[in-house]
Parts: structure tokens; sequence; C-alpha cells
């Protein structure tokens, strides 16, 4: 019996890619939900604090960023989850491909159907806030950094509570400490760069975590993944 | 002497909180064999199929595949295997021809023949169809044409007959025929007696 070949690493990655790219767009409602929460919140603000400028310029870098944060946290939640209850999880884990590349991909569509958008987003937020223009570029930077750590991070705890119900109060409690570095520093970028300081101190380390995260949260999110459907 | 099997097991354990739920079990798997698992609702059937497909981890026992210890080779094991699981894993916003296009990503699968093995399965009328509107027994035989295409040698299939209707079930007796005249082989989980030639049972008991 001739035997087809078994797909490569780009074939797999891509495949997975495209379909949770496919699944995202069917079910637009869904994907656009955080991206709707984050806007309208952000636009609550002036009305609730007052329209002072020099308030909400204040206010704006971290805004922002708590609103870019629990909007990737809210749709870390779907992440494995989905796949688990549909028994899709169970053609991943037993795929001859390496687990953690399919993990890679699924990151990567979470990162383009909600962290990007996010990042897109926000210099209009900027706008709304009053956010000085020296403020921009540090924030369109440091979010792009930001949003990919926050998914790749979110895909961990989402992994670690795959199998478990009410799964969003255990998943925010594991994930959100180890956004909060993100957080800092993100801000700090920000808030910096308005105060007319450098901002590649606050980018670099933004910058480093992301690397770190981009090496060891695939294989962790893989491990627990593995122990998750085990039992 | 024969050659070694392609799939055996040993003293194979498993325990659900401290309770076993089979212990002991051991066989092996031949080229050209149909091993069906018989035994009660929560005798451990799909879980003895879980384990053998290496999703779980059995409490004391060990696999190997073509006469060598499992673990080790996992990966060489799982190119050579179809396991579907008693949910289909489907996506259900996306059409059958969306869903084998993505496990082909996953899997070695020969995409050319897409078409006929949803033909071959009664799929063609649905295959470009969201599979949130098929049935339970349409979405059953959109699990199973990944088999035509897949090449694997070993099936292990948990219940491959829930809710396909009797020219389903014909049909999926003609898959397995043809599996085992190539020399594949299938473990599968059912209530249903198939009439297949030379079909092998082992009883859970539960």
């Amino acid at each position: 019996m001739e035997t087809p070949e078994l797909p490569g690493l780009a074939a797999g990655f891509g495949a997975l890619l495209r379909r949770d790219l496919q699944l995202a767009w069917r079910q637009r409602g869904q994907a656009v939900n955080p991206l709707i929460f984050f806007v309208m919140v952000t636009a609550l603000v002036p009305l609730a604090v007052g329209p002072e400028p020099a308030l909400l310029t204040r206010l704006a870098p971290g805004m922002v960023w708590i609103m870019a944060l629990l909007g990737t946290l809210l749709a870390a939640d779907a992440l494995f989850h989905e796949d688990f209850v549909d028994g899709a999880l169970e053609h991943l884990v037993l795929s001859p491909q390496p687990l953690w590349l399919l993990v890679l991909a699924k990151v990567t569509a979470h990162w383009l159907v909600i962290g990007l958008p996010i990042t897109l987003l926000s210099p209009l937020l900027g706008l709304m806030l009053a956010l000085p223009d020296a403020g921009f570029m540090p924030l369109l930077v440091g979010l792009t950094l930001g949003t990919l750590v926050f998914s790749l991070l979110g895909a961990v705890g989402g992994a670690l509570t795959v199998a478990l119900g009410g799964r969003s109060v255990l998943l925010s409690l594991l994930v959100l400490p180890l956004y909060v570095p993100v957080l800092i520093f993100g801000t700090s970028a920000v808030t910096q760069a308005v105060a007319g300081g450098g901002i590649g101190g606050p980018l670099a380390l933004l910058g480093a975590i992301a690397a770190l995260a981009l090496a060891v949260a695939p294989f962790a999110a893989a491990a627990a993944l593995r122990a998750g459907i085990d039992g | 002497m024969s050659p070694a099997p392609l799939l055996e097991f040993r003293d194979l354990t498993f325990e659900r909180n401290d309770v076993p739920l089979f212990a002991g079990l051991c066989g092996a798997v031949r080229s050209g064999d149909i091993l069906q698992i018989l035994g009660a609702n929560g005798a451990g059937k799909t879980t003895l199929l879980r384990v053998l497909s290496t999703a779980l981890t059995p409490a004391a026992g060990s696999l190997s595949w073509r006469g060598a210890p499992l673990p080790r080779q996992r990966s060489r094991y799982l190119a050579e295997l179809a396991f579907i699981g008693h949910t289909p894993g489907l996506k259900r916003s996306l059409s059958p021809r969306e869903n084998l296009r993505w496990l082909g990503g996953l899997f070695p699968l020969r995409r050319e023949r897409m078409d006929a093995a949803l033909a071959m399965l009664g799929l063609a009328e649905w295959a470009d169809i969201p599979c949130a509107q098929l049935s339970a027994g349409l979405l059953r035989r959109v699990a199973l044409a990944r088999l035509p295409l897949s090449g694997a040698t070993l099936w292990i299939l948990d219940e491959p007959l829930t809710a396909i209707d009797r020219d389903g079930t014909a049909q999926v007796e003609e898959l397995l025929r043809r599996h085992q005249a190539d020399g594949g082989a299938v473990v599968f989980s059912s209530h249903q007696a198939l009439v297949l030639p030379g079909v092998r049972q082992l009883t859970l008991a539960g």
C-alpha cells in the first residue's frame, strides 16, 4: 500500500493557521467582541472622568494598555477549549507534527485576530484620550510586542485550564501576574516618550520578554495540553 | 518465525480515581487483523482505545509498535496511525471538504482523492455545506472519510458506527475489508456485529 507523504512543518503550520482564521471569519461576531469592548471602554472614559486634556493625557497610556490586556485575556479562554470540546484537540495531540508547532500556529492566528487589530486600533484610542504625538510610536511598537506576549502566555494558561469548567477565573489568576511586567514596561515606554525621555529601555525589555515568551511558551503550552487530555 | 506484530500491548492497566478500570490486558494486532473491543457501557472501551492511541498513559503496562517499545518511536507510530475518537473532532462552521483540508496538514492524506472518498461515503452532495447543518450520522461519515485517504497502517476507531444507517454500515464494512486486504489493521469498539471475515473480539469485563 503506497503511503502518502507526511506533510511538512510549513504545511502543518499553514493548515492550522488557515483553519483558525477561517473559523474566526465564519464567527466574526465572536472574534470582534474583545475589540468592541476595547473601543467602548476607552470611549466611555472621557465621558466618565471628564474631558480635560491634561487628565486624559495622564490616563491614556495606562487605559489603552489595560484594555489591550483585558481584550486579549478574554479571548485566551477559547483558544484551546473549543478544540477540546469538539475533539479536534485530540487530532492535534495525535498528529505526527510537533505539538509546539501547532500551538504556535494557533497563537499566531489568535494574535492576528485579536492582538493585531487591537494594536492597529490603539492610535485611534490615543486620539480619543488626547495622547500627545510623541506617545503614538512607542504605543504602537509596545503593543505589537506586548499583545504577542499576551497571546503566547494566554496560550499557556489556556492549555493548563483546557479541561476545567469555569475556566476563566483560574485562567485570569494564572496569567495576570505574568502580564504585569509587560503592562509596566509598555506603559512606561509611552509615559517616558510623552515626558520627552528616551524609550529604548522599556521597549528593549519588552522585546526581550517577547523573545523569551516565544522561545518558551509554545513548549510549555504543548506539555500542558498533553497533560490536559491525559485523564 | 512470523514477523513482529504491528501493535502489541502487555499487562495494560488503567486506573480512574485509584480504581482499576481494566488490568493486565494483553494482546497483539497483526497485519490484516480486525480486533473488536466489546464490553458493557463504562467498561473502559474508549479508555482502552485512547491508551492504544497514546492519548492516555496507562498506569502500568507497555505498548510496542513493529516490535520496538512505543514511547521511543511515538512519532513513527503516529505517522502510521489513524485514530477517530467518539467525538469526531470536526469544526462545525467548516464544510467536510475544509475539515479534511486542515486534517491534511496534520496527518498524511491523499488530498487528490478527497472527492472520491467523500463520494464513497455518500457525502458528495454535502461536501461544501457547513458541518453544523449535517446530521450526527453524516458527521460520523465525514470523520470516517479521512480513512481511505490516510494510508495509515493501523486504524483505531471508537464506535465508528454510532448514528450511521444501514447503507453506511455496509460502506464502513467495505472500507474495513479493503484495508484488511491491503495489509492494514483495525482496532474498533462497537456493539454491532460486523459482517467481516476473521474479526477477533476482546471483551472488557468492566
